[in-house]
């Protein structure tokens, strides 16, 4: 079993790199066209000077000083929310499907995102502004969070059980409850309150600033990191729980460290923007045909690919229809949809199962 | 070496196993056989750290089971689990790779360990190949070849060779001995008694959760303890070229 019977193993070309290639490509346009394109629209080389600017003392002209402001200040803190938010969902999204050995789980899985809306809901409603401004993001990620808890705590998985479904029906019960919560308190809404309602359930990244950048930034550095860290153990659990602890994974810990770092990311991401569906779908699924299914290239790629989705969105959210901006919900399924249908499709005439 | 004292599992007022005990040596293969229902899984689980007893003690390498990690666990004892299925579009290699993923080896030797495997199991030749689009038998050599690279003391099989053909229900066994001539200490749980004759240098024949006969083949594949566990009549022959029991059924 030398070099020479390694060499009988022909392997197929392996066209990660040029997937990677082209990602960065399109990253980078997608970047600079998110930083240039809006109401006052801006060349390459106005992008560049502005972005410059804030490091030079050099004096300016008023049209250039305009300029700085309007990257510095209005698009450059959006651009980087979408890049956390699509980094942050895509990621939890790879991981949350790893760890439920299902193509079709997402980050909200665990209750997350129903639990942030609830709150969201229970602050607009309710009335409640014991943080100020920042009343609806602390509630939404204190619901968001504090429901993935409840459900855990209920569902104990690894006690008696001991699987993962115990987690997926507790989380069903609870998110039929939360529903109904939610339900009735919108029924309660003033037509005012409902108008603020939708445009959270479908996601914005108006309210994107640097001080929430601040926040989320290095949130969502170390929870990719980790979840990146873990790439190896959630390859294992494709063999099944029972599998991966005889190849040593200790998948107890494991699913708690998971859900953890995913309810923490997803919350953060969606109590500042609402809730923005199908990048924690549908990315890592397409990176799984592009690449294949390990953790260790699938986290990485998912990152950049949801970071170029969401600002892709984001883009079209406020440049289709100025000067009001469409929900980001609304463009990502509008757009997203049919691309998704067309990669299945592709996938089946190649003969590569989608999963 | 394997340890099992007076173990007892229970499921509400069910014995799966009642007081089960019995040794398997360092350098042996071990076949668990009886009828279904019998606890052969159960055993096996055991053994292998999956699942509690109720009482007695099971040691691996003279340490309690239940006192090493998990982690710990995955560098003396692999396991071949009954029903393997894997999610998402993982290659054979990758699949047999993951037997490496956690053991305390010197990465640069895996290459080689995980050609090895798939050759000795046939599996090379679809080494790329997406390993949800394997047939049974071919997931369960991949399975195999998994657990060969693993490179534990302690083997355990459950039913390995259930969905394999003549010929590589033969080269399976032939490695799981070949393993055991090495150093290992390897259990088998096997429902053909032909193979469990033929490769075992000691056979536990496992009868409602009690173990009914433990020796080598000859003494426990006998007409009468056959007929008594599996309520079955047969014939017991001495194989023309092997020289082993050989049990028909008639």
């Amino acid at each position: 079993m030398t070099v020479a019977s390694l060499r009988r193993l022909e392997r197929p070309v392996d066209r990660t790199s040029w997937v990677a290639m082209g990602l960065a490509a399109c990253f980078l346009a997608a970047f600079f066209a998110s930083v240039a394109i809006g109401a006052v629209s801006l060349s390459l080389g106005d992008v560049m000077n502005a972005l410059a600017a804030r490091f030079s003392s050099a004096p300016q002209a008023p049209a250039e000083a305009l300029n700085e402001a309007v990257v510095w200040d209005l698009r450059l803190a959006r651009v980087l929310t979408a890049v956390i938010v699509g980094a942050s969902l895509a990621t939890c999204g790879a991981a949350m499907q790893g760890l439920f050995g299902n193509p079709l789980a997402d980050p909200g899985i665990v209750g997350v995102s129903s639990g942030a809306s609830l709150g969201a809901i229970m602050v607009v409603v309710l009335q409640i502004s014991t943080f100020g401004m920042w009343t609806l993001p602390v509630g939404a990620f204190l619901a968001g969070t504090g429901t993935t808890f409840i459900i855990y705590a209920l569902a104990r998985p690894g006690q008696e059980g001991s699987d993962n479904s115990r987690l997926l029906l507790v989380g069903i019960a609870v998110n039929a409850i939360g529903g109904a919560f939610a339900g009735f308190l919108t029924y309660l809404a003033t037509a005012e309150q409902l108008q603020s309602l939708t445009f959270w359930s479908m996601g914005s990244l108006a309210s994107a600033k640097w001080i929430t950048v601040g926040i989320s930034a290095p949130l969502t550095i170390v929870g990719i990191g980790l979840l990146y860290h873990w790439a190896r153990p959630l390859d294992l659990l494709a063999l099944g729980e029972r599998q991966a602890r005889h190849l040593g994974v200790d998948v107890k810990i494991l699913r708690r460290k998971l859900i953890l770092v995913t309810a923490l990311l997803v919350a953060a991401a969606v109590s500042f923007n609402g809730t923005i569906g199908f990048v924690g779908l549908v990315v890592p699924h397409l990176f799984r045909l592009m690449i294949g299914p390990a953790h260790r290239l699938l986290i990485p790629f998912s990152a950049a690919g949801g970071a170029l989705l969401v600002m892709l969105a984001d883009l079209a959210a406020r440049t289709l229809d100025p000067p009001s901006e469409i929900p980001i919900g609304v463009i990502m399924g509008s757009l997203g949809g049919p691309f998704f249908l067309w990669m299945i499709y592709r996938s089946r005439r190649f003969g590569i199962t989608p999963t | 070496m394997i340890e099992i004292r007076n173990v007892t599992v229970t499921v509400g007022e069910r014995n799966l196993l009642h007081d089960v005990s019995t040794t398997c040596e360092q350098g042996s293969l071990t076949a668990l056989v009886g009828p279904n229902g019998a606890g052969k899984s159960t055993l096996l689980a055991v053994v292998a750290g999956d699942r509690q007893c109720d009482r007695g003690t099971v040691r691996l390498l003279d340490k309690e089971v239940s006192r090493y990690s998990v982690r710990e666990l995955a560098q003396i004892r692999s396991v071949f689990p009954q029903g393997s299925m894997i999610r998402f579009g993982y290659t054979v290699e990758e699949v047999v790779t993951m037997g490496r993923a956690f053991r305390d080896l010197p990465p640069d030797g895996d290459g080689d360990a995980v050609l090895d495997a798939m050759i000795s199991t046939e599996v090379e030749h679809m080494a790329f190949r997406n390993a949800q689009t394997l047939s049974g038998g071919e997931q369960a050599r991949t399975t195999f070849a998994r657990v060969v690279v693993q490179a534990t003391p302690v083997v355990l099989l459950d039913e390995p060779t259930a969905a394999l053909d003549l010929r590589h229900q033969e080269r399976v066994l032939t490695r799981a001995r070949a393993l055991a001539r090495a150093g290992a200490t390897v259990v088998a749980v096997l429902h053909d008694l032909n193979l469990a004759a033929a490769y075992a240098d000691k056979v536990v024949l496992l009868d409602d959760g009690r173990v009914a006969a433990d020796g080598e083949p000859w003494e426990v594949l006998t007409q009468e303890l056959i007929e008594r566990v599996y309520r079955q009549e047969v014939r017991v022959l001495e194989h023309p070229v092997r020289g082993c029991p050989v049990i028909l059924t008639t």
